[in-house]
């Protein structure tokens, strides 16, 4: 099996959907000539041309208006966010119209529309270009919002995302774009929507996390592992809704539960995991459920002591893992 | 000269708090620094309080007897001249001088138990104090009861053993659960995890039997009136109330009556005084498969023999579906047990601590019964009462019990239930 980047498993999956179906088209800020800023839509106009690789004016309302309307009209667009940061001006589309044209119908719309958006922080992207902004959306009912945290997770679920007959958003870690690299098969494949994924079995405690944080996760595992401390660590994969079944099956497998966000820690999506858990483990929790996240201040800040600070690290994570083992 | 405070130390981990038992030193009086000064008294330890300081004692805060905390002020001292190194040494230096126990017997003093550890302990039975805490603090963690559960039953009954000549108190808590660790399962044999209302009813039988001296009492009374009056009207009865006259009704009535005239038996055991209670409300029985509740008629002196049918009817309606509340449960004086209903002819109830009595209300019988001159069949009925004999002797018990009797005896032909 070919090893590729996680950015590359992005590329993967966008080239293959446009072969596979011709209704699959792109669009965005640069995503045409210059192939994106991160190179995620690279070769695509080359190969499928400016009708289906559409660049757009810098209006991210216009990028979700025009997909959404699109969607509803039988196509299945991607369109691409050029960071998630700037995603707000298209709130009023995603939230207002693309998560709630079937309900509001009564399902005679629906719109397949795949919204691409990197997020995250660690890149000295400062205010603008680091922010994570999954919770904004994780309480609207009609949207499902997938982050994967591997090459082989991006393939499975951005095709899955953009077969979806429902609006996703997926967000992509933009630190992960180069510095994850997988196994990942050349063969068609999906995984399903709406499922957590077990990355590492273990016993003494449970981490709970997805993105980027599944692999400081699972290097602190590495290292704590030869103190002879297991760990069992569960990525969400989607983030809204949650697989709560998983959620609550791997709270209960050891009863110690540390979750780990590099978004703002309060009312984040592991707010709503630890709820999860304490509405359905109580008699199988050995410990207080743990959060790791940011501080709660405005944004990732530009200098890098600060932005070390806020950013989630390996170390903060082998810490939090200890301390709770040790509980 | 100054003068410095001096202020109750620290007397080992958990101790929070002391009482001074005695003072050992005077106003007036010159100390050297580390002499006591006090003879203090805790849950934990007895020890005396050394003097912080060198210097002449000025004022005594704190009278013999009193209990204070941890860090307030005991008494005051004069300190004479050189005085440089003293203060940092402030009330602090007596801790290690003090005999604590031991290390081991503080950390278990409070100890903290996770829902899964609990869960677990009481599934498998294990007592606690047996297992090994490897978490932070000695803390007992999940893995810690699986892996004691892991490694067999076999090393438990020693530890138990060991465990119980060495202290009491946690056993004389748990009176349940100490039965398991001596009974020896065989295959076949089904475990019955005890929990909730089980719990709580071994408990409180536990606590009934070994505190309450128990003492016991029986009058057999003729009911014949009583039942020809019940059958006379229990079928318009059901018709117009849409629930059934019971015979239990009319007995409660009659005990309710009764109380009001003897409220030494409607009164409580409360240490060093006996609380008389104005309320009557009395307990009953009220079985729900294997569990048994005691819900409350309030004030049952003031209801007709309708009211408390009705009451009853509620309340053991309310048992059966589960819906009793906290305040359908509180507040009972008196109790009073249907022991008839499963066909008992005499028995000895548990008093429902902290009430003063129980009343079992057994089956009515027919028997023959010589009166008159002659034998003839009269239905009787016993009636068993078990009273708390701190509270309570054989001659107001047997008065009580002759006025229920009498009031029982007294229902006719003509008694109205409303």
């Amino acid at each position: 099996m070919p090893v590729i980047s996680y950015i590359q498993a992005v590329t993967k999956a966008l080239k293959e959907e446009m072969r596979n179906d011709d209704k699959v088209f792109v669009l965005g800020e640069d995503v045409g000539v210059r192939g994106g800023v991160f190179r995620a839509t690279d070769g695509l106009y080359e190969e499928f041309g400016e009708d289906r690789v559409l660049d757009t004016p810098l209006a991210e309302s216009a990028i979700a208006g025009v997909g959404i309307g699109a969607a509803m009209y039988g196509m299945r667009p991607v369109a691409e966010m050029q960071f998630a940061d700037f995603i707000m001006p298209a709130v009023n589309q995603i939230v207002s119209e693309a998560a709630k044209v079937r309900y509001r119908s009564n399902n005679d719309w629906n719109v397949p529309l795949t919204i691409r958006a990197p997020y995250g922080g660690g890149v000295h992207g400062a205010l603008y270009h680091s922010q994570s902004v999954e919770a904004l959306f994780a309480n609207t009912p009609g949207l499902k919002i997938v982050m994967p945290s591997t090459p082989y997770d991006v393939k499975g679920l951005l095709k899955a995302s953009i077969r979806s007959n429902d609006p996703v958003l997926f967000f992509e870690h933009k630190r992960a774009y180069r510095l994850i690299k997988g196994e990942v098969p050349d063969e068609d494949y999906t995984l399903p929507i709406g499922k957590a994924d077990v990355k590492r079995e273990g016993s003494d405690i449970t981490i709970i996390t997805y993105g980027l944080c599944v692999h400081f996760a699972l290097q602190a595992a590495e290292k704590l592992e030869q103190e002879g401390i297991s760990a069992h660590i569960l990525d969400l994969r989607t983030v809204y809704p949650l697989d709560k079944e998983s959620i609550i099956e791997a709270a209960k497998k050891t009863g110690k539960v540390l979750l780990i966000s590099e978004d703002n820690k309060e009312g984040g999506i592991i707010s709503e995991v630890s709820a999860i858990i304490s509405e359905n483990c109580l008699f199988d929790l050995d410990s207080p459920i743990e959060r790791l996240a940011g501080p709660d201040v405005p944004a990732m800040p530009y200098a890098p002591s600060m932005e070390k600070h806020f950013m989630m690290n390996p170390d903060k994570v082998e810490k939090a893992m200890r301390k709770l083992a040790e509980f | 000269m100054p003068v410095e405070k001096i202020n109750m130390p620290q007397l080992g981990e958990s101790v929070t708090e002391g009482t001074i038992s005695s003072w050992l030193v005077k106003p007036g009086d010159t100390v050297e620094k580390y002499d006591p000064i006090a003879e203090v008294m805790t849950d934990k330890v007895n020890a005396e309080v050394p003097s912080s300081f060198s210097g002449t004692i000025t004022e005594l805060e704190v009278e013999e007897g009193e209990t204070v905390s941890v860090g307030d002020l005991i008494c005051y001292i004069e300190i004479e001249g050189k005085e440089e190194d003293s203060t940092e040494e402030k009330a602090s230096a007596p801790v290690e001088e003090t005999p604590v126990p031991s290390g081991e017997e503080t950390a278990k003093e409070k100890p903290r138990f996770s829902p899964a550890v609990l869960t677990l302990a009481s599934k498998h039975g294990i007592d606690l104090n047996d297992v090994e805490g490897t978490g932070r603090g000695g803390r007992i963690t999940r893995k810690d009861v699986e892996r004691f559960v892991a490694e067999g039953s076999h090393s438990q009954p020693s530890k138990a053993e060991k465990k119980e000549s060495g202290t009491t108190q946690t056993a004389e808590k748990q009176p349940s659960q100490k039965k398991s660790e001596e009974t020896v399962l065989e295959s076949g044999d089904k475990e019955i995890p005890v929990t909730g209302v089980r719990k709580a009813i071994a408990s409180n039988m536990v606590t009934s039997t070994t505190e309450i001296p128990h003492a016991w009492m029986m009058v057999e009374v003729d009911v014949t009136n009583l039942v020809a009056l019940r059958e006379k009207l229990k079928n318009k009865f059901k018709q117009e109330e849409g629930f059934s006259l019971t015979y239990f009704a009319f007995f409660v009535k009659a005990v309710a009556q009764a109380l009001k005239e003897f409220p030494e038996l409607n009164s409580q055991w409360a240490g060093d005084k006996i609380i008389q209670k104005k309320d009557i409300n009395l307990n009953i029985a009220v079985a729900k498969e294997n569990e048994l509740f005691v819900p409350v008629i309030r004030d049952a002196d003031e209801k007709s023999i309708k009211g408390i049918a009705k009451s009853v009817h509620t309340l053991a309606t309310k048992a059966r579906q589960g819906k009793l509340t906290s305040d359908d449960m509180q507040g009972g004086t008196f109790t009073v047990n249907n022991t008839g209903s499963f066909g008992s002819v005499q028995s000895m109830g548990v008093i429902n601590h902290p009430q003063a009595a129980i009343l079992q209300v057994e089956s009515i019988v027919k028997k023959p019964v010589y009166m008159d001159g002659m034998f003839g069949a009269r239905d009787m009925v016993n009636l068993c009462l078990s009273l708390d004999h701190r509270i309570l002797d054989g001659l107001i018990a047997g008065n009580f019990l002759q006025k229920v009797k009498e009031n029982l005896e007294a229902y006719a032909d003509d008694t109205s239930v409303y």
